[in-house]
């Protein structure tokens, strides 16, 4: 059995007392270390090309980023794409997703959108039709479209933020909701202000 | 065959002359695979490691007129090739060039990939691939390449047309090396290679947005100077990033006239020289004690291109827990990825090491803490029992075998205690002397390296630290290495057994060996001679100076089967996701 080294004993050591957060930051009690995730929603411009939404669902599963959804879709330029993600990180975390991003060759640009920006989401919901009075009041109490109506079910279309459509869908609840199918968040910023860094030299009018 | 897009550039490609660094300069082209061959040729590229096949042969067509200029070392395994252009990519520093066919010999490919993915060493992969008619049917020796190689590479292309493919070739290859460098993959389609095409490949460029900084931002560099000058416990972790950014003459200025003391990573060894009074060698799970000791102590961290692997932190908790760290990195994913960093700064190795130097006026304070860290290297001597009598002790072999050789001396390894051993007890002084598999872990990494090594530096000596059961992985390359005539020592600290997992069975499984330990190995003395290498047995202290000495002398591979205590162990050792600081002298403090 081999007899090891020479030196003092762990017990006999000067262990320091510091330690750090699970996020490597250092737990000093005047600046503290206390990251909430939270959620938020990052644009990403990317090249319009075969595999890049595998390149960036693969580097989200990957790296264990919490994604709560992401969706993807053309811009101005047909040579670019953009994906939108939303995401529920603690600020490093949300930093990490953001520069590991960037990294990938066929993403051009990241960005963490603003708290006041336009964001929307859209869900198709397929309901029971017994009611189709009531379904179109609520419907349309909720700005929906009827795409289709029939003896025995309805379907329609809420657009709106996060929350609206979670409420719109408690509201069709009554009726039964057969099938529901939902997209991500899709964003941009608001006002004058570009979605990201390189939206505007990318900018095609169209 | 499928039909060809022409892109908007085939007028360009085909009218635009190379900056090409060969004497003919741009040679015409008439198919896709000539124009992968005149990229590589482009780039300066002079050798090639690889294993022929049904769907790369038009690659392989290709080079056959250019045999003089690209030489091509072929390989008994495409895990070989991949581990032989490592090594040569990291000792060049330019992207070492692999080959492989559609399949499973893109996927034997693969592990050589994820190594040098992990390790962030310029490795470009050429893989031939199905017509693209087929792809997607199943077809004979088909396999998605880009879809496998994805999470271990840092880029990869499919190639869809000849006109395009010369250009894809030459912009992977800048991609390999240009910023944080790593692999990168060209899938090749059959019929894409034998597509006609005249365009000659242009220089190489990569996308605009992808933009690689070169120097961090001055008030970035301006705190963190300030934080570094205030320490009084300062400390340098320097990593593989230093190396690779050819940054360690400007460490080793900086570390010195600042007087700071450094540990360097794994990866590291090397980039600052292990018998200079400051250094205190590398830092983790198997380093020194006074490394382990300082990392723990120090309040500020200035590390350099390292990723804070957790085989380097322990546990993040207790990782450098009352320091202030610098991070300097090419990469800016790396930046608190794994350690929260106060001050990162973006950059080159070397330019930001000029930064600070260039901003740093006053030394720190730190008579003490050096004098402490002398202290530490002398409480925890790096030593181990040599007994009178045999089995031979390992890391007296790689003492012997470091009194034997130069300074220069280029050190590949396998994966397991003899890869701790060699870093251990062989004396760094220069970077680019040690290579070896750290991120992935890859057993078997040792002999190919050892290939691409001497095919990279043929008048260094090249010597492999090797297990017996690393070395059974690859030891078909031993063939390659007497095809070639590379002179090289393969030196294999024979204990019968995996030995680092028997050492963790034994600490943390109750002793429960399982197929740990092997019932039989092979005479390798025997072995390499079938081979054709000259093979050595050693079991005796007496007989280990001369035994090296006389296969260093051979003329052709050797091989040193040494016969080691079989129950050595290695320390230190930090458990893993332990705390550095206690780290273990023997199995007892664990």
């Amino acid at each position: 059995m081999s007899q090891g080294l020479d030196g003092p004993h762990p017990e006999a050591r000067n262990i320091p007392e510091g330690r750090r957060s699970p996020e490597g930051i250092r737990l000093d009690p005047q600046n503290g270390a206390d990251h909430e995730r939270h959620r938020t929603v990052i644009s990403a411009l990317v090249q319009h090309e075969p595999g890049v939404l595998s390149k960036v669902s693969g580097l989200v599963s990957r790296r264990q980023f919490n994604i709560e959804s992401l969706t993807v879709g053309s811009t101005t330029n047909p040579e670019t794409a953009r994906i939108t993600l939303v995401i529920e990180e603690s600020p490093p975390g949300i930093r990490q997703v953001e520069t590991q991003l960037e990294k990938l060759l066929p993403v051009i640009s990241v960005r963490e959108l603003d708290d006041d920006a336009v964001r929307r989401e859209l869900v198709v919901l397929k309901v029971h039709g017994e009611e189709p009075d009531k379904v179109h009041a609520i419907t349309e109490m909720y700005s929906g479209t009827v795409l289709d109506a029939g003896p025995r079910t309805i379907t329609v279309e809420i657009t709106g933020d996060e929350q609206k459509i979670d409420d719109a869908i408690d509201a069709f609840a009554q009726f039964g909701i057969r099938e529901i199918a939902r997209t991500g968040q899709t964003a941009l910023a608001r006002g004058e202000m570009w979605t990201t860094d390189a939206e505007e030299e990318r900018y095609e009018r169209t | 065959m499928s039909d060809h897009v022409s892109t908007v550039h085939t007028d360009e490609q085909t009218t635009t002359t190379t900056e090409a660094q060969s004497d003919e300069g741009a040679s015409p082209v008439t198919n896709g695979a000539e124009a992968v061959v005149a990229a590589l040729k482009n780039a300066g590229v002079e050798h090639l490691f690889g294993v022929q096949g049904g769907a790369i042969m038009p690659v392989y067509d290709a080079l056959h007129a250019k045999q003089e200029q690209l030489r091509h070392v072929t390989m008994a395994h495409e895990q070989g090739a991949a581990h032989a252009a490592d090594a040569y990519g990291q000792l060049t520093g330019e992207p070492g060039v692999c080959m492989a066919t559609s399949g499973p010999g893109a996927t034997n490919l693969t592990t050589g990939l994820a190594d040098a993915d992990m390790d962030s060493d310029p490795v470009i992969a050429l893989t031939g691939q199905v017509p693209t008619d087929l792809v997607g049917h199943d077809a004979f020796q088909e396999t998605d390449t880009v879809g496998v190689t994805r999470p271990v590479t840092k880029a990869n292309y499919f190639a869809s047309d000849a006109e395009t493919v010369g250009d894809m070739v030459g912009e992977a290859y800048t991609l390999a090396r240009e910023g944080r460098p790593g692999p990168t993959l060209v899938d090749l389609p059959k019929d894409v290679t034998n597509g006609t095409t005249d365009s000659v490949p242009v220089s190489p460029t990569t996308p605009e947005y992808h933009d690689i900084p070169e120097t961090a931002a001055a008030s970035a560099v301006e705190n963190a100077v300030r934080a570094l000058s205030n320490a009084r416990k300062p400390l340098i972790l320097s990593g593989g990033g230093v190396i690779k950014g050819d940054a360690s003459e400007e460490l080793r200025a900086f570390a010195i006239e600042h007087r700071i003391p450094v540990v360097t990573t794994m990866p590291g060894i090397g980039s600052f020289p292990e018998d200079h009074e400051l250094a205190l060698e590398w830092a983790g799970m198997h380093g020194t004690g006074y490394a382990n000791m300082a990392i723990s102590h120090c309040d500020c961290l200035l590390a350099i291109g390292t990723r804070f692997d957790d085989r380097l932190t322990g546990g993040i908790e207790t990782f450098a827990p009352e320091a202030e760290i610098i991070h300097v990195d090419i990469d800016a994913s790396e930046i608190s990825k794994n350690v929260h960093a106060d001050y990162p700064l973006i950059g080159d190795a070397s330019r930001v090491i000029e930064q600070l130097q260039a901003a740093m006026d006053e030394e720190p304070a730190a008579d003490q803490w050096r004098e402490q860290c002398q202290t530490w290297k002398e409480a925890y001597p790096m030593t181990y029992a040599t007994p009178e009598d045999e089995p031979l002790k390992p890391q007296f072999v790689v003492e012997a075998m470091d009194e034997l050789t130069p300074e220069d001396t280029i050190v590949t390894t396998g994966v397991g205690q003899h890869q701790m051993w060699a870093a251990q007890y062989w004396t760094y002084t220069e970077p680019n002397t040690w290579i070896s598999s750290h991120g992935l872990g890859t057993m078997g990494y040792g002999l190919p390296a050892a290939i691409g090594a001497k095919v990279a530096a043929p008048d260094r000596d090249v010597v492999c630290f090797d297990g017996d059961g690393s070395l059974l992985m690859t030891i078909q390359e031993l063939s390659v290495a007497v095809r070639e005539g590379l002179d090289i020592t393969v030196i294999v600290l024979n204990n019968e057994a995996v030995g680092m997992v028997r050492q963790w069975q034994d600490a943390f499984f109750d002793r429960r060996r399982m197929a740990s330990e092997y019932q039989w190995v092979p005479d390798f003395a025997t072995l390499a001679e079938a081979f054709g290498a000259k093979g050595f047995t050693v079991r005796e202290y007496e007989a280990v100076p001369d035994t090296l000495e006389a296969a260093r002398a051979y003329d052709g591979p050797s091989v040193v089967d040494a016969f080691i205590d079989p129950e050595e162990n290695v320390y230190p050792m930090v458990a893993s996701g332990g705390n550095n600081a206690e780290f273990a002298l023997s199995e007892d403090q664990l």
